[in-house]
C-alpha cells in the first residue's frame, strides 16, 4: 500500500520539520509538545506544593506570573485553584494523552504494522497542529486579565457556565479552557481516525491481527476509546460555552444566586454536565494507561527473552478494560446526588474492571517469575509501571464501594489513588518507552547509568509523594483546599511538608532525564539497528528509519511478534520479518 | 545489557510465509497455502472505506451525546416550552432525500463512466452538481427555518427547547457543509480524471448518513419539542 506515492520526501525545512506529513516527525512533535507540557505542569505542581506546606511564604518572582493572584509572591486561594486546574488539565490532556498514545503511537504504529505511513498524512499533520493550537489556547488563559479558570480539570457545572461572578478566571479563562478542550477533541479524533485505519488497513503481508505487537494493540484499542470519548466531550464543551456566552441554560439551574446576584438562567441540570464529562473522563483514564500497558508489555518481553504467559489474554484484557471503562463512569458521581441505585449499578462494573486489570498484572508477574530479566532503564521503568499500577489500583477497590467512597470522596486518598494508578504509572510507561525507543527515534543510545539513576530517584520519590496522600485522605484531609487552618488539619502540615520536599527533589531528578535526553540526542553513542535484540518490525529497519520506513521494500511477516527463547542464526530470538525457519516451543497451537 | 549489531533480515518479496508456522494465529495465514504473494490491498479494504465508518461512528457518538443531553434536560425541569416546528423543515427533508437519490444516480453514472461504458460527453458530473445544488438548497432552507423561529420570538436562549433546536440543526448543517466540501472535492477530482471510486463511495456514504441523521433529528425534535 503505497501511501508515500502521494507525498515524497520533503526537502524544505518547513515541510520536513514543521508542517511535516511524515508520521515519524509528527510523533516527535507530539513528544516535544508533551515534554514542554510536562515541564509546565510539574512547575505548577511545585508552586502548589510549596504553598500547601508553607502557606504564607512568599515565592520569589511569583508576583511576576500574576500580580493579582500572588501579591508579593504569596499565593491567594483563588490563584492556588487556578494553578491546580491548569496542572490537571495540562497533565491529563497534553501529557498523559499525547505522549504514550499520540507520540509513540504516531512514530511506531505504522512501522510496527509494516506500513510506509498513516493512510491520511494530512489529517495526521492537522491532528498535531490542532492539538498544538489547543495547548496555545489553554496557555493563553494565563495572560488574560483575571487568569485561567479555577474550576478544576473536571470543570463542574454550574461553575463552568456562570461567568466572572463566580471568581477570577471564570470569565475568559473558562471560555479559553472550553475552547482549548473542544479543539483538542478535534485533534484526537483526527488522530484516532488514522490509528484505526492504519491498524485495520495498512498491515503488511503476513501481519494478522494476532501478530500485531502488544503496543500496536494498545494504540489501536486506545484510538477506539478516544473516538468514542472525545466525540462526547466536544458537544459537552460546546453546550457549556453556549451557557457561558449565549445565555442558554443547559447546565445552570434556576434561581442561582452568585455573589449576591440572581442569575437569569433557568432549569439547567448540573448533573448533566457530570454525566457527559465522566462518560469521557473515565475512559480518558484508560486512554492514558492502556498505551502504557502495551508499551510496558512490549518492553518486558524484549528483556525477559521469553514469550508472555498469554499474549492473547492480555489483548482481551486491554479490550475488556476499554469496554468496561464506559460502564463505570458513574463511580465519580457517587456523592453527586445521583440516585443511590445508580451508584450500586456503577459499583458492580467498577469492581468488575479490576478483573481484567488483575489478570494483566498476574500475566506480567507470572511471566516475569523465573525469567532472567535484563536490567536496563527501560525494563526498570516497566517494572516501576507495574508497581505503580498495582499500588494505585489497590486503593481503587476501596473507592469502588459507594459506602466507603462517601468517606473518602474529595480527599487526598482519591488524589493519591489517581496519581499513582494513572499519572505516575503512565509517566513511567512514557519513560520506559523513551529509554527503549529513543535509539530508533534519534539514532543514538541514551546513557544507561543516568537512566537507572533517574529511575531509582523517581521510583522512591513517587512513593514518598503519593503514599502519604492516602494517609492524609483517611485522616480527613480534603482536596482542593489551599490552606489547612482547621484544628484537625493542622497536625497534618508536617506530612504536607514531607511531601513537598519529596516533590521538589523528585522534580529535580527529572532534570537528569532531560539532560540525558538532550545530551544523548546530539552526543549519544550511535545506535545500532537493533540494540535490544528485539523482534518486531521497527527493529528490522534502519536506525533512524528512512522516510518510507523500510527503504522502498514491503516487509513480509513470518512470525509472531515475540519469538524469544528460540535458537536462530542471530541469537535467542527470531524477528517477525525473518524468513528463517525456526522451531519454537512457545507457539500457541 | 548486551548490545548486538546484526544485519536486518533479507526481505524477499517473492517468498511466501511459512505455512506451517502460524503461531498465535488469529486469522492464521493471510497468505493462503499455494497462493501467490499479495499486497496488503488484497485483503484489506481501502483506508477510505474504513475511515468513513470511523467518521460516521464519531458523528453518531456526538449526536448521541446531544440526544441524551436533550432527554435529560427535558426531564430535569419544568421550564420546557414546546413549540411547533417550522413547516419549511418538511420541505427541507424532501430536498435532502432527493439529494440522496440524485447522488446515487451520479454514482452509477460515474461508475459507468469509469468503467468505460460512457463517454465524457455525457457529463458524469452533472448529477453531482444537482446534488450539490440540493445540498445548498437544504442549508438555505434551514436558514429560513431559523428565521421563521426567530420571527416567533424563539431565539437560542429563549427556552431550552429552542436552544436544542438551534444547536442540533446547526450542528447538522455544519456537517452538511462538510459533505458539500466533499462533493466539491469529488467533482474536482472527476474533472481532473483522478477520482478514485472509493472516494466517491465514501462521500456517498457520508451524504446518505447525513440524510438519515436528519430524518432522525426531525423525528426527535418533533417528538420532544
Amino acid at each position: 500500500m503505497s501511501v508515500h506515492a502521494a507525498h515524497h520526501a520533503p526537502t524544505s525545512f518547513i515541510r520536513k520539520h514543521v508542517f511535516s506529513l511524515d508520521h515519524k516527525v509528527i510523533g516527535k512533535q507530539y513528544y516535544a509538545l508533551a515534554l514542554v507540557a510536562a515541564m509546565v505542569g510539574m512547575f505548577l505542581s511545585w508552586l502548589m506544593r510549596i504553598h500547601l506546606a508553607w502557606t504564607n511564604a512568599a515565592i520569589p518572582g511569583l508576583q511576576l506570573l500574576s500580580a493579582n493572584g500572588a501579591p508579593g509572591g504569596v499565593m491567594t486561594p483563588e490563584y492556588y485553584l487556578q494553578l491546580m486546574t491548569m496542572h490537571g488539565t495540562i497533565m491529563v490532556f497534553f501529557v498523559l494523552t499525547t505522549a504514550p498514545f499520540a507520540a509513540f503511537g504516531n512514530f511506531f504504529l505504522p512501522i510496527q504494522v509494516g506500513a510506509e505511513d498513516m493512510p491520511f498524512p494530512r489529517f495526521n499533520m492537522m491532528s498535531f497542529w490542532v492539538t498544538f493550537t489547543a495547548f496555545i489556547v489553554l496557555m493563553a488563559s494565563f495572560f488574560v486579565s483575571d487568569g485561567p479558570t479555577l474550576g478544576g480539570w473536571t470543570q463542574y457545572a454550574p461553575l463552568n457556565a456562570v461567568g466572572p461572578l463566580a471568581g477570577p478566571g471564570q470569565g475568559m479563562g473558562v471560555i479559553l479552557w472550553m475552547a482549548s478542550i473542544a479543539i483538542f477533541c478535534v485533534g484526537q479524533l483526527l488522530g484516532s481516525l488514522n490509528f484505526i485505519t492504519t491498524t485495520l488497513d495498512l498491515r503488511v503481508k503476513g501481519m494478522s491481527l494476532m501478530r500485531l505487537p502488544l503496543s500496536a494493540w494498545a494504540w489501536f484499542i486506545t484510538s477506539c476509546m478516544g473516538l468514542t470519548a472525545f466525540a462526547v466531550l466536544m458537544p459537552a464543551c460546546i453546550l457549556a460555552i453556549l451557557d457561558h456566552v449565549a445565555g442558554t441554560s443547559f447546565f445552570v439551574p434556576s434561581n442561582l444566586v452568585i455573589s449576591g446576584q440572581l442569575l437569569p438562567h433557568s432549569g439547567g441540570s448540573t448533573l448533566l454536565w457530570q454525566h457527559l464529562f465522566w462518560f469521557f473522563g473515565h475512559p480518558e483514564v484508560y486512554i492514558a494507561i492502556v498505551p502504557g500497558i502495551g508499551i510496558v508489555s512490549h518492553i518486558l518481553l524484549a528483556n525477559m527473552r521469553r514469550p508472555m504467559l498469554s499474549q492473547r489474554v492480555l489483548i482481551y484484557c486491554m479490550g475488556a478494560l476499554a469496554v468496561l471503562s464506559y460502564m463505570v463512569y458513574g463511580h465519580h458521581m457517587f456523592v453527586s446526588g445521583m440516585n443511590p441505585y445508580s451508584s450500586l449499578a456503577f459499583s458492580f462494573p467498577t469492581l468488575a474492571i479490576t478483573i481484567p486489570a488483575t489478570i494483566t498484572v498476574l500475566i506480567w508477574t507470572f511471566s516475569l517469575y523465573g525469567s532472567k530479566l535484563r536490567i536496563n532503564a527501560a525494563s526498570l521503568f516497566a517494572l516501576g509501571f507495574i508497581s505503580m499500577f498495582v499500588s494505585g489500583g489497590v486503593s481503587g477497590f476501596f473507592l469502588a464501594q459507594p459506602s466507603i467512597d462517601i468517606m473518602l470522596h474529595a480527599t487526598y486518598f482519591v488524589v493519591g489513588h489517581f496519581h499513582l494508578v494513572m499519572a505516575v504509572a503512565a509517566m513511567f510507561g512514557i519513560f520506559a518507552g523513551t529509554y527503549f525507543w529513543f535509539p530508533k527515534m534519534a539514532g543514538r543510545m541514551m546513557n544507561e547509568t543516568l537512566g537507572k539513576a533517574h529511575f531509582w530517584l523517581s521510583f522512591v520519590g513517587a512513593y514518598c509523594i503519593f503514599m502519604p496522600f492516602h494517609y492524609l485522605g483517611m485522616a480527613g484531609n480534603v482536596r482542593r483546599y489551599s490552606t489547612f487552618v482547621d484544628d484537625y488539619l493542622q497536625p497534618l502540615i508536617p506530612v504536607h511538608r514531607f511531601i513537598t520536599v519529596a516533590a521538589l527533589l523528585t522534580g529535580c531528578a527529572q532534570l537528569i532525564f532531560l539532560y540525558n535526553l538532550i545530551h544523548s540526542r546530539f552526543w549519544g553513542k550511535p545506535a545500532p539497528d537493533n540494540p535490544w535484540e528485539a523482534t518486531s518490525l521497527e527493529w528490522s529497519t534502519a536506525t533512524p528509519p528512512p522516510f518510507d520506513n523500510f527503504g522502498g521494500k514491503h516487509p513480509i511477516v513470518y512470525h509472531d511478534p515475540y519469538q524469544y527463547g528460540v535458537q536462530s542464526s542471530v541469537g535467542d530470538y527470531v524477528m517477525q520479518a525473518s524468513p528463517e525457519q525456526v522451531k519454537t516451543e512457545h507457539d500457541e497451537k | 545489557m548486551a548490545t548486538t549489531v546484526h544485519e536486518p533480515p533479507k526481505i524477499d518479496s517473492d517468498r511466501l510465509p511459512d505455512d506451517g508456522h502460524t503461531g498465535n494465529g488469529g486469522w492464521k495465514n493471510l497468505v493462503p497455502a499455494g497462493g501467490g504473494p499479495r499486497l496488503a490491498t488484497d485483503y484489506s479494504p481501502p483506508p477510505s472505506s474504513t475511515a468513513i465508518w470511523v467518521v460516521l461512528f464519531a458523528i453518531s457518538m456526538m449526536f448521541a451525546a446531544f440526544t441524551s443531553a436533550l432527554v435529560v434536560r427535558k426531564g430535569s425541569s419544568l421550564d420546557w416550552r414546546s413549540f411547533t416546528l417550522p413547516s419549511i423543515l418538511y420541505l427541507n427533508t424532501l430536498i435532502l432525500l432527493a439529494s440522496s437519490v440524485t447522488l446515487e444516480i451520479a454514482r452509477h453514472r460515474v461508475a459507468a463512466f469509469m468503467n468505460g461504458l460512457k463517454t465524457r460527453s455525457e457529463h458524469p458530473a452533472r448529477w453531482l452538481y444537482v446534488t450539490l445544488g440540493l445540498g445548498l438548497l437544504f442549508v438555505a432552507g434551514q436558514y429560513l427555518a431559523w428565521k421563521q423561529l426567530s420571527a416567533q420570538g424563539l431565539y437560542l436562549a429563549t427556552n431550552p427547547s429552542s436552544s436544542f433546536f438551534y444547536v442540533l440543526t446547526a450542528a447538522h448543517a455544519l456537517h452538511i457543509l462538510g459533505g458539500l466540501c466533499g462533493l466539491l472535492y469529488v467533482i474536482r477530482k472527476l474533472n481532473n480524471s483522478t477520482l478514485r471510486r472509493n472516494t466517491l463511495v465514501a462521500t456517498a456514504r457520508y451524504w446518505h448518513f447525513m440524510d438519515a441523521l436528519w430524518v432522525y433529528l426531525l423525528v426527535l425534535l418533533w417528538m420532544k419539542l
